[in-house]
């Protein structure tokens, strides 16, 4: 089945199995390896991606459903060399939030998508905006250490 | 495996009619774990999440009606009437989770895990099926859950939405998981207070059965059955109207 999407800005296609998912498409078919396959089944986060515009699983969206439509994936927030970087993946260096680092792109485009509706989150909203993404490294503390240093240098614009 | 791409829902039922054998999909938080796994491989999918009438909510002939495509994410923004539909939604999944999942697939799936579905219970909702040529019917909860992962919904019918008379009485929904995101539930609970056709009826049938009155010169049994039925109704309109639960409800509403 022939699947073209606008991802980052740009119109991709696959021709896949019609069972595909979303997550599939992205690191196999059209080279995007940012988003990462570690439960399919929608417990992890690591999957993480905006579908016009929402925060979703991909691996719980089937590759077909997004026919058509604008998807975004964590390699929309950085340049390729790494010379630019979110604010959020800077924050998440600086604060040690990253150790094996498999839960990272999820956790930062969860972070980018609660920043980008609420500048300003407290602890409570926080904790439950990433309650869809698991660490099992940090214990999550350096990850929120991360989101506060993250939304406090966007409002700031440091 | 064909996937189906309807835009409408007349496209979507025709579809349905001519293979009723493909499996209907909008978050796919369920039908995608079945995928991914290999569980099951399903000769056709429907996607539903380009059928608009299935993403309509509102009041309509005294009845409120919520489409099955509504996500779990658009009814914490929305509805803002529905606390405990609402308190129901925050606790599915996670945000990814409630920006896909919807009311319907918790009514296709008919799991007993369902959150949605204790709410649902609770206000004695109806369950709209419907088949091409805009063949529908409106099926009692009980009808329409059949059992454990099973339901009345018939191989050319979709599931259009649910429907249930709005109460202004509080309610609450209550859930015990092993945490608090991205669990199953252990336990729900959703209590709906409905004073004028539920709650204080119900009430006073239930104590007027439980009474064994006697029949003597000051009165039969009959009457004092009555009499126990009047004043048990009386009673709870006094002990409800002078220990109201704050409007807004436990739980809060952020």
């Amino acid at each position: 089945m022939l699947v073209r999407i606008e991802v980052n800005g740009e119109w991709r296609e696959a021709d896949m199995w019609p069972g595909s998912s979303l997550l599939f498409m992205l690191r196999e078919e059209l080279a995007l390896p940012g988003s990462k396959n570690a439960c399919e089944q929608g417990e992890c986060g690591s999957c993480s991606v905006w579908l016009e515009g929402e925060l979703v699983c991909s691996c719980l969206v089937l590759a077909a459903q997004a026919h058509e439509r604008e998807v975004r994936t964590v390699e929309s927030l950085s340049e390729p060399d790494g010379e630019r970087r979110h604010p959020v993946q800077d924050a998440s260096i600086d604060a040690g939030a990253v150790q094996c680092g498999f839960c990272t792109p999820g956790f930062v485009v969860a972070v980018t998508d609660l920043l980008a509706r609420d500048p300003d989150p407290d602890e409570a909203t926080v904790r439950e905006a990433l309650s869809g993404n698991l660490c099992r490294c940090t214990g999550y503390v350096k990850i929120l250490d991360a989101v506060r240093m993250a939304a406090e240098r966007m409002r700031t614009g440091a | 495996m064909d996937v189906l791409l309807p835009g409408s829902l007349a496209e979507a039922l025709e579809m349905k009619a001519a293979r009723p054998e493909a499996l209907p999909i909008s978050g796919g938080t369920d039908v995608m774990v079945e995928l991914n796994f290999d569980r099951h491989r399903p000769e056709a999918i429907v996607d539903l999440t380009r059928v608009p009438e299935l993403r309509e909510h509102g009041p309509h002939d005294g009845r409120y009606f919520l489409g099955a495509g509504v996500t779990y994410a658009r009814i914490m923004r929305e509805m803002s009437s529905a606390l405990a539909l609402r308190q129901a939604s925050r606790t599915v999944g996670s945000p990814q989770i409630r920006n896909r999942g919807t009311v319907g697939g918790n009514l296709g799936t008919a799991s007993p895990a369902g959150d949605a579905l204790t709410v649902l219970v609770a206000h004695d909702a109806e369950v709209v099926c419907v088949a091409a040529g805009g063949r529908d019917r409106a099926l009692p909860w009980d009808a329409f859950l059949r059992g454990v992962k099973r339901t009345a919904l018939a191989p050319d019918e979709l599931i259009l939405g649910t429907r249930w008379t709005p109460v202004r009485d509080p309610g609450s929904f209550s859930k015990v998981g092993t945490r608090n995101a991205m669990v199953i539930s252990v336990a729900r609970l959703c209590l709906q207070l409905d004073e004028e056709t539920r709650g204080i009826r119900a009430f006073a049938e239930a104590v007027s059965a439980a009474a064994s009155p006697i029949d003597d010169v000051r009165g039969s049994a009959a009457y004092r059955r009555h009499a126990v039925r009047v004043l048990a109704a009386r009673a709870l309109r006094w002990a409800l109207a002078e220990r109201r639960v704050p409007s807004g409800g436990p739980g809060g509403t952020s």
